[in-house]
């Protein structure tokens, strides 16, 4: 092993200039997880960077094809861990589109209603994250308080805080509980008002702007070029939600609700301010499902399944909006019980591939800035 | 002398303190062997090899130091005319106040020049 | 040492108990011995109280509990936490240069020790009959010692970053020392404005010359850049960034491990009190009680002040945790240039007017009456100038595109100087036999033509 360290010093030409070479990762703290970047410094400021990504690959697209549908989802629902709910839905949307399903209006309903408590679960994470990434460490505790009174709503329907597995194709796995719309009501209530708490603390921050305006600024042609998509996109502009442009769920019947929130500086404290506001609106849309729910009449939330599903041949894609952005399933059948390709899109891949483009001419300190505002869940790139 | 005793015996007592921390945390702690352990942390990676003391430090570090450098002088020079300011009366104040604008002057140079622009 | 009158009936009653000694040790040896003592143990028990007072205080700052187990209220918390600390693994790194590995830490933690000799914790007091200052040595350059002193206590950690033989404890390291340079420039300033108000540069000097009111009162400019050059001084939050975590994993103190380690910690919670005493001192008066309790009489006497004296470092120390709950954390050039561009020539030009300030009084052309309106008016100048200054550091964070700057020439004034800010130095030519072979797979290229790839 010696001898192998002294070769690769005499390669490592790079060296013998004032560069320097820092791995950021795979093992440190603003990377949240395993994701590695060999950034060439000069001094403080970088010169180029590479996100090197795979560290916590587990061939996720693989197992799709060895699984039945009904276990797909339990695989599906991990790659990114903090929006599991919104993860299921594409596999499930796609296996029902291929069966040629229609839904019950209860579930369709009741399963946007939970999209969107998944996506504030996974916004405030980040709310509170980014700001301890700066230095701030108290805004997380903040939003962690949130998370945990909603973790409660769907603990109660679901049984799980993280991985719900609770789609199921044609339906949800339950009904809700007796008096669940009004518990979550009033947690969505709360939480709406206490949201205020984090952006007294931080959002005002003349440190925390000063570090985040005019940081890490991504253009409208870069958004488009390298595909990136999600909160990220919409504060650089990029007026796109599949929301509201191509609805699934009851998306298409929420539009007086949902607010397609942009921003124009494409910046670290834009996509913050984007990731804020993104989270009341989809505080409004829950509890607009809440109500349009308590008003629907009985009816199932399921449909009964096969003992067996096959899936007809054929192939689909099905995108969902999620949390981090644009997350699609292609899944391709020939009919048999497990899919013969499952290809996975997920937000976080494409969104990071940005950064050996966005990193270089700045410093170390705004790196952190910058990857706290890219909003990423390992899992989600190295699925 | 005699002043700088008490100063001595605290020295002593802090001396004592810390060295023998060092030592029996060297002592008292388990020793297990691990190669990858006694490796630089690198965020969990092989250590990139870098050269002994970290090579070339970049320059702008010691262009920090030189310029904190004329500052201390001009401290140095502030203090006995602070400590003696009632004594020296207008002469002492128009002086001092000729040194500092000429201090100032290479300030806004640095300034100018972009000697107080870090990154 | 002066013998006070009162002081011989305690002799009686003390002499048994000290009858035992060898009386040829001199009085005042034993006195330093003990104050000596008193003073280390004061600041370890402090440590470890502070510690435990930051972690309580952040804590329900953000809805925790905190340490609650160890002891009563979970005192005792870090001591255990010490002790943990004994029985873990001394990890010396292959690449550390070991000598100066071990060196480290002590030079880091000792002049920590060292700095608090000087601060006067109380007036004259009774020990066994004998009359004593509570402090440990009355040095006539007091404040200049604690300067030196803390400057040492740089080494320590760059040359903890450096032995370690590791990227992020080197880059730690140097950010460190550069942030402490830095802002020991404006804090060595902002005591100029002190010294000509109390004509010395004793500590004890100066807490007596504040009989008539606190420097906080008089100089205020002063006073608020001394506590901000001192958070930098200490690397807390918001200037914290030798230690980001987020950037450079533990800084300076990456690679060690086990007591070393502790050391460390204990040196900066050290410096955390010593520059929050010298804040005391300097500015608020000392051990001197506050005003309400002031007017009682007794109250600058006896052991009073040491009270105090301590509430007033506490409620210091609650500052730092304060900040360290809820700022953010600036950045490296940020925090550089708020040093530089900000308080240094704010703290200079300060300077000049308390001295015109004092110099007009002492002439006596100026009484009273026209006294605060110029305060007044100098007050809202300096204003109205920190105020110009930001909105010009922001102009200039805002301006998007940057501002035309003529063309680099090297030799513009006969005489060879940098670029300007903006500028660059055009590139070097390559030489002939370089660019031949840089060229010959030009045409190659799709519209790249042989000058645009030799410059490549």
């Amino acid at each position: 092993m010696g001898q192998l360290v002294e070769r690769t010093a005499g390669v490592g030409a790079g060296l013998a200039t004032e560069d320097m070479i820092l791995n950021i990762g795979p093992q440190h703290p603003s990377t949240h997880g395993v994701l590695r970047l060999r950034l060439v410094l000069d001094g403080e400021r970088i010169v180029s960077a590479e996100p090197i990504v795979g560290y916590m690959h587990r061939g996720a697209e693989k197992l799709f094809e060895v699984r039945d549908y009904r276990q797909i989802i339990m695989l599906a629902n991990r790659h990114d861990w903090l929006s599991a709910f919104c993860n299921e839905l594409g596999v499930v949307l796609a296996a029902e589109r291929m069966l040629g399903m229609e839904l019950p209006v209860r579930a369709s309903w009741a399963r946007t209603m939970l999209a969107e408590l998944n996506r504030v679960l996974n916004h405030l994470m980040f709310l509170g994250s980014y700001p301890l990434e700066l230095g701030a460490i108290t805004p997380i505790f903040y939003a962690f308080r949130e998370r945990e009174d909603l973790q409660k709503v769907m603990e109660e329907i679901s049984g799980g805080r993280m991985h719900f597995m609770f789609n199921r194709v044609g339906g949800l796995k339950d009904d809700l509980p007796a008096g669940w719309l009004d518990r979550a009501r009033r947690t969505i209530h709360a939480v709406r008002g206490r949201l205020a708490d984090i952006e007294n603390l931080i959002h005002g921050n003349e440190i925390f702007r000063a570090r985040t305006e005019g940081v890490g600024v991504l253009t409208t042609e870069q958004i488009a070029a390298y595909g990136l998509s999600g909160p990220i996109a919409r504060a650089g502009g990029v007026d796109f939600d599949l929301r509201r442009d191509e609805p699934y769920l009851a998306y298409g019947e929420l539009g007086d609700v949902l607010r397609v929130v942009t921003r124009k500086a494409g910046d670290c404290f834009s996509r913050f301010d984007c990731l804020l506001e993104q989270t009341r609106v989809s505080l409004d849309l829950a509890e607009a499902c809440a109500d349009r729910l308590a008003a629907l009449p009985q009816g199932p939330i399921n449909l009964r399944l096969p003992k067996v599903l096959k899936v007809p041949e054929g192939e689909t894609y099905a995108w969902t909006e999620n949390p981090l952005g644009i997350n699609g399933y292609y899944l391709v059948s020939r009919g048999e019980k497990t899919p013969w390709r499952l290809k996975l899109r997920s937000a976080s891949f494409n969104n990071i591939q940005v950064l050996g483009e966005l990193l270089p001419g700045h410093l170390v300190a705004d790196m952190v800035a910058i990857l706290g505002s890219m909003f990423f869940v390992v899992g989600d790139i190295d699925k | 002398m005699d002043t700088y005793v008490p100063i001595l015996a605290l020295g002593l007592i802090a001396a004592a303190f810390a060295i023998f921390s060092v030592v029996i945390g060297s002592l008292t702690g388990p020793k297990r062997y691990n190669r990858a352990k006694l490796d630089s942390y690198e965020c969990g990676i092989e250590p990139t090899p870098q050269p002994v003391g970290g090579g070339r430090f970049p320059v702008k570090y010691y262009l920090t130091a030189m310029l904190f450098i004329v500052f201390d002088i001009e401290i140095v020079f502030l203090y006995p005319w602070a400590v003696a300011f009632d004594a020296l009366g207008w002469f002492g104040l128009a002086e001092m106040v000729l040194f500092v604008l000429t201090v100032l002057v290479a300030y806004a140079y640095v300034w100018r020049r972009g000697g107080l622009d870090w990154d | 040492m002066p013998q006070f009158p009162d002081a011989v009936s305690n002799q009686n009653m003390t002499n048994w108990f000290l009858g035992s000694f060898d009386t040829h040790i001199p009085w005042w040896f034993i006195l330093v011995v003990i104050k000596a003592v008193a003073a280390f143990a004061i600041l370890v028990v402090l440590t470890l109280f502070n510690i435990w007072y930051e972690r309580r205080v952040v804590s329900f700052m953000q809805m925790r509990i905190g340490p609650n187990r160890v002891g009563p209220q979970g005192l005792l918390q870090s001591l255990a936490d010490g002790v943990k600390l004994a029985l873990k693994e001394d990890i010396v790194p292959t690449n550390a240069d070991k000598p100066v590995f071990w060196i480290a830490p002590l030079l880091s933690a000792i002049p920590a020790f060292l700095a608090i000799a000087v601060i006067p914790w109380g007036p004259a007091v009774s020990i066994f009959g004998h009359w004593t200052t509570l402090q440990l040595v009355d040095l006539p350059v007091g404040v200049l010692y604690v300067l030196a002193i803390s400057s040492i206590g740089i080494y320590g950690i760059v040359l903890a970053g450096w032995s370690s033989g590791s990227t992020y404890p080197l880059l730690g390291a140097l950010r460190s020392s550069a942030q402490m340079i830095s802002y020991e420039v404006a804090m060595g300033l902002s005591f100029a404005g002190v010294f000509l108000y109390a004509g010395t540069m004793s500590p004890s000097g100066i807490v007596n010359a504040q009989q008539h009111g606190w420097y906080f009162y008089m100089l205020p400019l002063s006073a608020i850049i001394y506590i901000i050059a001192m958070v930098g001084e200490t690397n807390r939050a918001p200037f914290d960034l030798p230690e980001a975590e987020g950037e450079l994993v533990g800084g300076f103190h990456t690679e060690y491990s086990s007591l070393k380690f502790a050391l460390f910690f204990l040196a900066e919670y050290i410096n955390l009190v010593t520059v929050s005493a010298l804040a005391v001192t300097m500015f608020f008066g000392g051990w001197r009680a506050p005003v309400p309790i002031s007017l009682w009489s007794g109250a600058n006497s006896g052991w009073y002040p040491m009270l105090w004296f301590m509430i007033k470092l506490l409620i210091f120390v609650f500052v730092f945790i304060w900040l360290r709950g809820t700022l953010p954390r600036l950045r490296y050039d940020q925090f550089m240039a708020f040093g530089w561009k900000v308080l240094i020539p704010v703290s200079v030009l300060w300077l000049l007017v308390v001295a015109l300030f004092r110099q007009l009084r002492n002439a006596g052309d100026l009484d009273r009456a026209h006294a605060v309106p110029i305060g007044i008016g100098i007050a809202a100048v300096f204003l109205l100038l920190v105020v110009a200054l930001e909105v010009r550091e922001r102009n200039q964070i805002r301006r998007t595109p940057p501002p035309t700057v003529p063309d680099y020439e090297p030799l513009a004034g006969g005489f060879p100087v940098p670029p300007m800010p903006g500028q660059s130095a055009p590139a070097v030519p390559r030489r002939p036999q370089f660019a031949r072979t840089a060229a010959a797979p030009a045409p190659a290229l799709n519209g790249t033509t042989a000058e645009e790839a030799s410059t490549r």
